[in-house]
Order: structure tokens, then sequence, then C-alpha cells
């Protein structure tokens, strides 16, 4: 309203001498105005639109395959919310019962097939370039942490299900890596190398967040990725990586296979 | 002879129609991330009424295999949503514009009055200001259910972090549930707003852009004629 009586204002001081406009002219002039912004800032906001929906990919790296105004943003996103982000909120956990039984299997990308589960070791490189290699009767032998929760697949389906292992902080903390959780990252493969995440270090030490080897309380099958698996609470199932080969840290963001398919890197929950 | 009335404040129009094109890209991105789950269905005793959405519409619509997409479109356009939505919101409460808008004692009673008479069952419509008792009611109701969507929106996003909206919505299941529910909601919304604007006529339309409407008066008492030009004047 103020806008357009400023533009009339400017409008009527070119017409030399002021005169009362009659209701007719008011009516002509406040639609010229109205229409006309509305039809050049219309256009100027499917002009933007195109620009964004027609913006090149990011160019191929850690993350990929994302319009590159949309990954910034992303990446944005991702600044906000870790600010939220607190180890003290948990996942909702439920009684035993309510665990499916059948419990839902997307993809074995890097977790095909059988595994010796005697000749599996899972390294994990430290920052003084020692490499460790556990057995899974030693990580049993840790202390063990199970949970029921309501697992979420980035495709939107979730699923209450049960699973017990040790937690990724005990086992930390056993093996002595605490140096290692001043790494900003966290990166797990599997022992192919077909799959691979990369976790922030908050995400990997919080409370719920286990090294799990079962489903159900019996052992992961080999769909479940035996005979260890990430089971994160706080990501989508996407970072929930089967069949862990290899444990590093860094302070830059491994490598990840949803992140390099457009999907956002954090994935938190 | 012909009077100027003001009718929607400028602040209102342009929030009203940016929201137009920010939720149609937030339901058209919504659709991509759905599409990787189509699982809702609408069913009443053991009978499937509907299930969303037929092949031919994702197809017309290129939808499949965009989830990547649709989640970053959708994550970005959330933030336009969330701040137009403010903004419509706290105008209204700080001009007074809520009393125009905000159902009173008599809305859900006149309401029906309304719908009677653009069904034509009824005659008169009952007296009314800038809005009518059903516009007062569906317009309020819309925006609740832009809440509903930003509160649910959070709740799926971040389900950990905002656990206390994840369990206000009754867990991230249904969570999502109301989330696609609402959705709904605004199709069916836009499908009746467009008839209504359609039969409503060229005054009505355009007071949503130049923000008057033209009102055709026969010449009354002279005092009559300045109440309505200082009122003119003064807004």
């Amino acid at each position: 309203m103020k806008l357009t009586k400023k533009l009339s204002k400017v409008f009527s001081k070119n017409k030399g001498p002021k005169k009362e406009l009659t209701v007719e002219q008011k009516i002509s002039r406040r639609n010229f105005i109205s229409f006309g912004s509305f039809l050049v800032l219309g256009g100027a906001a499917y002009g933007g639109w195109r620009w964004l929906y027609t913006s090149p990919n990011e160019v191929p790296g850690i993350t990929g395959e994302a319009h590159k105004p949309l990954r910034a943003v992303l990446n944005a996103n991702e600044k906000v919310v870790r600010q939220l982000y607190s180890n003290k909120n948990l996942v909702k956990t439920y009684p035993k019962e309510m665990a499916a039984k059948v419990v839902r299997h997307n993809s074995d990308i890097g977790s095909e097939g059988l595994i010796d589960v005697g000749n599996w070791k899972l390294s994990v490189k430290k920052q003084n370039g020692e490499l460790l290699n556990i057995g899974i009767d030693e990580i049993k032998k840790l202390p063990k942490t199970e949970i029921v929760y309501d697992f979420k697949c980035v495709e939107g389906w979730d699923q209450i299900s049960h699973w017990g292992g040790v937690k990724f902080s005990d086992f930390i903390a056993h093996f002595k890596l605490d140096a290692e959780t001043r790494f900003e990252y966290v990166g797990m493969e599997t022992p192919d190398k077909e799959y691979y995440v990369g976790v922030d270090m908050p995400s990997a030490m919080h409370p719920q967040t286990l090294l799990a080897y079962e489903v159900n309380e019996k052992p992961l099958p080999p769909k479940h990725g035996a005979p260890l698996r990430l089971i994160i609470p706080v990501k989508y199932g996407i970072k929930n990586l089967k069949r862990i080969g290899s444990i590093t840290f860094s302070n830059s963001r491994p490598r990840d296979y949803w992140a390099e398919q457009g999907y956002d890197y954090y994935a938190g929950l | 002879m012909k009077i100027i009335k003001e009718k929607h404040p400028l602040l209102m129009r342009w929030t009203h129609w940016v929201n137009f094109p920010i939720l149609t890209i937030m339901i058209w991105s919504g659709l991509l991330i759905y599409w990787a789950n189509d699982t809702y269905t609408f069913t009443l005793f053991g009978v499937t009424f509907i299930r969303f959405f037929p092949q031919g519409l994702y197809d017309a619509l290129h939808i499949p295999r965009r989830l990547a997409e649709g989640m970053a479109f959708h994550f970005l356009f959330m933030w336009f949503f969330a701040l137009n939505g403010l903004l419509y919101v706290s105008y209204t409460i700080i001009s007074g514009q809520w009393r125009e808008l905000v159902p009173n004692r008599h809305s859900f009673k006149e309401a029906w009055l309304v719908v009677l008479h653009d069904l034509h069952i009824r005659k008169m419509a009952p007296p009314q200001n800038k809005y009518n008792a059903a516009q007062r009611i569906a317009y309020t109701a819309i925006i609740v259910m832009g809440f509903g969507s930003l509160i649910t929106g959070l709740a799926i996003y971040k389900p950990v972090q905002f656990n206390y909206l994840a369990w206000i919505c009754g867990g991230y299941h249904l969570a999502r549930i109301w989330h696609f529910v609402l959705t709904i909601g605004y199709v069916l919304f836009f499908l009746v707003h467009v008839v209504q604007v359609v039969l409503a006529g060229w005054n009505n339309f355009r007071s949503v852009i130049s923000g008057f409407e033209v009102i055709d008066k026969k010449p009354l008492p002279a005092i009559q004629i300045q109440n309505d030009e200082t009122n003119e004047k003064t807004e």
C-alpha cells in the first residue's frame, strides 16, 4: 500500500501540476503498478527457479551428483543442525517384543555372499600408523549393549529392530583409541571396499552407536552384515555399514558411498 | 459511482503469492521423496480405496529415481516456506488483521449458511466483513496446517535431536503420515480455493493483487459519501 502510494507520487510529479485523480484513474494506476510488479517479480521468480533447476552438478569428489547450489545448502543445513546436536538426545527405545521378527534388508553392496567369519579381522588404523587387527571373539568379550529402536531408511520406511553389540565408545576406550577421537571423522569400509561411509565423531561417539554382532539375540546373518556392522541410530540406514572391514580416523570427510550419489553427507537424524 | 475499498494489505498479498510457488516446489520435491517408499493407502474396513499414486502420474511428472534430488530441493525450500509463513503470521498478529481472519463465536454456525448459499440451496448469505465465516475457518485452518507441516517436517527431519517433536506427533512413523496427509489437504484446499476464486470473479481476484475492490454505489446521501471518502484517505 505504502509502496504503491509512493510510486504514484513519483508518477504524478512527472506530470506537472497536481490534479486530484478521478476514481477511474486511481483504479487503473494502481492496477497497472500492482499487476506490473506482479508480472515482473513473477518472471524473476521463474528465472530464479530455472537457474536453480538447470544449475550444473558439483565437481565429483567426496560428495557428488547434486546441483552445486543445493549441495552448498545441504552443507549449510549440516552446520545449523550440528549446532543443535547433543549426545544427550537419545533415540526412542522400545520393548523387545515390539522388534520385527523379519528384519528388512535393502542392499548388500559390499556385503554380498558369505564370509569366513573365522578369518575375518577388523583393521583399525591408529594415528601413529599402528594397525590393530581384531577378531570377532575379542569384540564379543567386551561389555554388550542392546538396543531396540526404530531404524530409519532414507527411502522413507522405518522398522523397529533389536540389535546387540559393543558401544562404539566402549570399543574406543577398550582399545585405547582416545587420541583418535580428537579427529573429526570416522571412516568405515567393507572388506572389499565396495561400500564405505564417513561419520562425524560426535555421532560415532553417541551413547547409542553400536558395533553390532547380533540381531534379535542371534549372531548377524550374512545379509545383515556378519560378523560386525555399524548400528548408528542418529543416522539414516545408509550410514549403517554392514560387514565392517576397516576403521580409520581423519579430519577431512572420509569417502561415502551415498554422498557421492547426491545424498547429504551428514544424513543425521 | 465507483468507490475504492481497501481489502488486502500489501504484505498479505505478497506472502500469499510467494507461498504458491514455494508450496508447489515443496509438494513436487515431497513427491520425489515419497516415490522412494510409496506405501501409503487409504483403506477402510479392509478395502483399499486409494493407493498413492498411479504410475501414470509418476511418469508424467518424471518422479521416479530422484530421491536425493528431492531431498536437496525440499531442504532448501523448507526455509522459504517457514520464513514466509512466519512473516504472514507475525504481520497478521501485529497489524490486527487476525480479527478479520480468526473464526469468531458465530463463524461455525454461519459457515454452514455460507456453504448452503454457495451450493445454491439458500438464497441469502450471512453478512460479512473481509472474509465470510467459511473463509475464516478455511484460511485459519490452512495456517494451522502450515504450522503442522512445519512441526511434523522437523520431527521427520531430525527425529532424534527433536525427539520431543516426534513425540508430539505420535512418533516418527506417524509424523510422516501426518506430513503426507497435510499435503493431500493442501491439494484439496487448492482445488476448492481455485473454483471459489473463479466463481467469485474479477473484483475479488484483483483485490489479492492490487489490494482493493471496486464497489459500484448508487448515489447516496451526502454524509454517507463523505464517510466513504474519509475512510479511503485514512486507509
